[in-house]
């Protein structure tokens, strides 16, 4: 330590020293820490950020989407022609369902309208291309190439082909973060298609999902799919989202421990897309008071629920 | 200064805008798709540690603190987590460096060893801290693979400063 830490003569200027400049920065790097995790109010600090840096970013991404394209190019005819074909068979097979569907859409809609149940909404939205993966090893993440100036809001889900992927979490000028359904603090209402039962899913962090708080007993086998609920205001109702692959039935604990595996290739690379922001739901009617002990409960649970949807 | 403590070469002062460079770079390496391999080191960490042994007075914390908000936000990690690493490590580096630069470079590479593995560390701790899960051993592979990597990081970052061998003889130094 003799280096730096002895008293330099007046006669030289060096500036505060440093121990003085390593607690400064310290303290200013910890209440940082704390005020992004807990206030989650530096979103600008991070976006203005992000825009300096998005330019390094993109150069850094070019060497590898180069080897993605020459990949592809050099694959050669024979491949494409295959591919085409295979396309070509599986949109026969899907054929008489897509053409019904149209007819079957205008047909429940005038089905709810005689019910005077309320319209499904459409699920619109913007394919975006994946970035990149987020190098922090704590959370799964993805970056996608649209962001504030095409539209994108935090809060907005994200599905592939084959089901739900994530959800926005940050908006950057230029790109969005998605945090996907697998991330430790992410949670998704789903709905098991076989019973209709409603739970929220999980994610385990470690490419899992989990199915938390069913009963010892529920009704939920192996195999089970499962589809947003829709009943957060944030996932469309019907999406697939897991199947379930394990469950651990122990008479000891008043839980189930069910384990599921996301029906989305949500750790690929790929395409993307981003759906609308859903209509706000209607107002919760107020709770009436004085209702005893069960109300309460009600109470209590109600704002869980609602950020455990929201996720981050 | 000279590139070891035992060569007879005198080196040229440091640019400062190489020094920019090579952050610069560093950061990019790190932004590169090949960061999610295993023990993939952080190349900021690395040089930032270089140049804060080298070159403490151009380089310190509060480089290292603007480097780190840089890597938290291209990471998508809590903001601070890096500048908190960062900035402990630019302190140590430019404590311990006239202790550093009296040993031949691979003992010198040993001895940053702990400096890098500590930058993890300390990230590690700050997010189990608030509730993140143990990312893995792996995590912890990158600084070591960073160790092995000071000796060429050594003579690459210190190339420009170098003098020609054959000297004109009239010339002072």
């Amino acid at each position: 330590m003799a280096g730096i830490n002895h008293a330099p003569p007046p006669f030289f200027k060096q500036g505060p020293a440093p121990l003085a400049l390593l607690i400064f920065y310290i303290a200013i790097s910890l209440a940082l820490f704390v005020v992004d995790l807990r206030f989650r109010s530096l979103e600008l600090l991070r976006q203005s950020v992000a825009l300096i840096i998005d330019p390094v970013q993109r150069v850094a991404q070019t060497p590898g989407s180069l080897v993605d394209h020459a990949a592809t190019y050099l694959q050669g005819l024979h491949n494409l022609q295959q591919e085409n074909s295979q396309l070509k068979h599986a949109q026969l097979n899907t054929a008489p369902n897509l053409q019904r569907l149209a007819q079957l859409e205008a047909e429940n809609e005038r089905l709810r309208k005689l019910l005077s149940v309320n319209e499904r909404e459409k699920a619109n939205g913007q394919v975006t291309q994946i970035l990149y993966t987020a190098r922090d090893p704590f959370s799964r993440k993805v970056i996608v190439d649209k962001g504030q100036q095409s539209g994108i809001v935090a809060g907005q889900p994200a599905i592939d082909e084959t089901g739900v992927v994530g959800q926005v979490t940050r908006v950057f000028p230029f790109s969005a973060e998605i945090t996907l359904i697998t991330d430790k603090d992410q949670a998704v209402p789903v709905q098991i298609v076989r019973s209709g039962q409603r739970s929220v899913v999980f994610g385990l962090g470690n490419g899992q999902l989990e199915l938390r708080y069913m009963p010892a007993n529920a009704d939920v086998q192996v195999g089970d799919i499962l589809v947003t609920s829709g009943l957060d205001g944030v996932y469309l109702p019907g999406f697939p989202v897991a199947k379930v692959v394990n469950i651990e039935r122990d008479s000891a604990y008043s839980f189930a421990r069910i384990f599921c595996v996301p029906v989305a290739g949500v750790e690929n690379f790929g395409e993307i897309m981003v759906l609308n922001p859903r209509q706000p739901l209607p107002e919760a009617p107020p709770e009436s008071v004085g209702r005893g002990s069960d109300s309460g409960e009600k109470n209590g649970q109600r704002p869980k629920k609602k950020r455990a949807a929201k996720g981050n | 200064m000279q590139p070891t403590f035992s060569s007879s070469r005198i080196l040229q002062p440091v640019r400062p805008w190489f020094i920019f460079f090579s952050l610069i770079m560093a950061a990019l390496l790190n932004f590169l798709p090949t960061a999610q391999w295993v023990g993939m080191p952080d190349w900021v960490a690395l040089v930032l540690c270089f140049w804060s042994v080298r070159e403490f007075r151009r380089v310190g914390m509060g480089w290292a603190f603007m480097l780190g908000l840089l890597m938290d936000v291209a990471d998508g990690s809590v903001l601070g987590q890096h500048c908190f690493a960062y900035v402990l490590l630019a302190y140590v580096s430019a404590a311990l460096s006239r202790r550093f630069l009296w040993f031949p470079l691979a003992q010198q590479a040993l001895q940053v060893m702990p400096l890098l593995l500590a930058t993890q560390v300390v990230q590690v701790l700050m997010r189990m801290a608030v509730g993140a899960e143990f990312p893995g051993w792996d995590f912890f592979i990158g600084p070591f693979i960073a160790t092995l990597l000071w000796i060429p990081a050594t003579f690459i970052l210190l190339l420009p400063q170098y003098r020609p061998e054959e000297q004109d003889p009239d010339r002072p130094i």
